[in-house]
């Protein structure tokens, strides 16, 4: 065993700060560098490549449009998506490496924006490959079936149907922020997409007063239009204050929690 | 050098740190020593950022934490061997602190090396390490941007006999090329080897700091006159407490000088005198063991 130190390191001098750039690579990095992460990223294709063949398999030859198969990939994604996000930042708190990370970097908030970014590039990827599979899925289909390829997905469309896949990973991250610990923040965040939608339903369906304010406040009704490409007028109104109620004030709640909070 | 200045720190209205101050100096190893319970981890937690105090603060080398640009470069932290994701190897959890600190590669290989781990090892999990693993894990992660403050918890906490005398000699020479290390421990006899000075603490208050020798000399003496019973009463009267063993000598919580001035001041003839032994352990449950029957009270 040695017991010489390290030589002094003669970094370069762009290394001397630890910048917002580098945080972000290393939190990139981290998505990927274990086995759960690594297996979500994987699902993410695998949802894709499954979805793709039960589309040719099973859907209505007059149905198998471009739209169904970016329907059919589209949401595996917005289930998985979220908990990638999440993950990355819970596994700080409940894995305990950000006893670690935050003595790195000792800016909190750098580290969560990193995560952030980092998330929303790999929703931003993810969405481009499912994009190709759908692509490839759509041709392949239309041979198979001798039916005509109908691309019935605009541009706008898929800008749209990425926009609200965001929302959905930017929820999980909210929700991670807000929780800091994984079973919390993924019970928080299912009961969140599974049950209040259909508590928002039956409300709806019982009280004639919460009718008219489900649209500020149910955000899953909310982007239901960015998905099938109508969404217009009002619609952004109701997006907007359900981004800002379920995105933006939790958020901001849990980066305060999260500057005062100790880290152990 | 670490500079701690009143810190406190309270939970639920329970003052676990209180009012510490004290300075870890440049070149020498500090040995923060304590009970269980006494403050050890919180404090070295607040030093770091990871636990905010609520009053008080601490800097290394006169910038607090926050304000460090590159704290990897500057400041290695150990605080808690365990606390790693247990799904990456460790050569992952050394990358990613080489790509956060911005260093080249091979300092994960040869930070590896420095801590014996193996190839094999460093391929492995996180989650299937032993103890004394994860805690030469921990170690290369806090010494892999070579920084010149170290600050440990409990670093030889795991560690085999081979293991903690490598700690030892890495932590000498560290200290020898002029860095500071802080560590922590709850082997009396491992910090009596190897610190210069001592912050002791019981309670979450600072009971005694100094060089390890003049906490030494603290520990008392033990002598031996030819009139016991005179020599007693001279330091009872210069109010020393005094305890006489079943062979005549007395063991004094005064130090051998000033038992010597008494015996002068008498006119008393002294056949024996000498440091008390026990060292660094008397020294410790002495000077704890107030606060701990203060906490047991409370
Ligand atoms: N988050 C917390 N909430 C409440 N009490 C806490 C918290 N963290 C520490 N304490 C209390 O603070 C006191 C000091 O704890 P600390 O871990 O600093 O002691 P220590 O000196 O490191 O002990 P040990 O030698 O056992 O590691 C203990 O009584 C502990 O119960
Ligand atoms: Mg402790």
């Amino acid at each position: 065993m040695t017991t010489k130190a390290l030589d002094p390191v003669r970094v370069q001098a762009s290394a001397r700060q630890v910048s917002l750039s580098r945080v972000t690579y290393v939190e990139l990095g981290k998505m990927f560098d274990t086995r759960s992460g690594f297996w979500l990223m994987s699902s993410i294709v695998i949802a894709a490549l499954l979805s793709t063949v039960a589309t040719i398999l099973f859907a209505p030859d007059a149905e198998l449009t471009f739209y169904t198969f970016a329907e059919a990939i589209g949401f595996p994604m917005t289930v998985i998506l979220p908990i990638i996000a999440l993950l990355s930042i819970t596994s700080e708190w409940t894995q305990r490496s950000g006893l670690t990370t935050f003595t790195l970097v000792p800016h909190r908030n750098w580290v969560i924006l990193a995560k952030v970014i980092a998330s929303v590039a790999v929703g931003v990827v993810s969405m481009l490959v499912a994009l190709a599979i759908g692509v490839v899925g759509n041709l392949v289909g239309t041979a198979i079936t001798r039916t005509d390829r109908v691309w019935d997905v605009s541009v706008a469309h898929f800008l749209l149907i990425v926009l609200g896949s965001l929302l959905c990973l930017l929820t999980g991250t909210t929700f991670g922020i807000l929780f800091r610990s994984t079973p919390v923040a993924l019970v928080a965040y299912f009961v969140y997409s599974l049950v209040l939608p259909t508590l928002f339903g039956i409300l709806a369906s019982s009280q004639e007063r919460f009718l008219e304010l489900q649209p500020w406040v149910d955000a899953s009704n909310a982007q239901a239009p960015l998905f099938d490409g109508s969404i217009a007028g009002d619609q952004w109104a109701h997006l907007a204050a359900t981004a800002v109620a379920w995105l933006l004030l939790p958020a901001l709640v849990g980066l305060r929690l999260i500057a005062r909070s100790e880290v152990r | 050098m670490i500079t701690v200045d009143s810190l406190s720190k309270k939970y639920g209205g329970r003052t676990v740190v209180d009012n510490i101050s004290f300075t870890a100096r440049a070149g020498r190893v500090t040995g923060f020593l304590g009970p269980n319970g006494a403050g050890k981890s919180t404090s070295m937690r607040m030093m770091v950022g990871l636990t905010r105090p609520n009053s008080g603060n601490a800097t290394i080398s006169g910038r607090r934490f926050a304000d460090l640009p590159n704290p990897g470069l500057e400041v290695g932290v150990m605080l808690d061997a365990s606390a790693q994701h247990a799904g990456r190897t460790g050569r992952e959890v050394l990358t990613l602190a080489q790509q956060m600190i911005g260093l080249p590669t091979r300092r994960v290989e040869e930070a590896l090396d420095l801590v014996s781990l193996t190839e094999t090892d460093a391929n492995r999990r996180v989650g299937g390490y032993s103890l004394g693993m994860r805690q030469r894990l921990g170690i290369a992660v806090a010494l892999i941007g070579r920084p010149s403050v170290l600050i440990l918890d409990e670093p030889a906490n795991g560690l085999d006999p081979a293991g903690i005398r490598w700690m030892r000699d890495l932590l000498r020479d560290y200290a020898d090329d002029g860095g500071t290390v802080l560590l922590s421990s709850h082997l009396l006899h491992e910090i009596e080897v190897i610190a210069d000075d001592i912050v002791m603490i019981g309670g979450g208050r600072i009971v005694s700091q100094g060089s390890l020798a003049e906490l030494l000399r603290a520990a008392g003496s033990i002598v031996r006159a030819q009139d016991p019973d005179a020599l007693e009463r001279a330091l009872s009267g210069s109010g020393f407490v005094t305890t006489r063993s079943e062979d005549g000598s007395l063991r004094s919580d005064a130090d051998p000088t000033t038992v010597g001035l008494v015996a002068r001041e008498s006119y008393l003839a002294l056949i024996e005198l000498r440091t008390a032994e026990g060292g660094l352990e008397d020294v410790f449950l002495q000077l704890t063991s107030d606060t701990e029957r203060e906490g047991r009270a409370a």
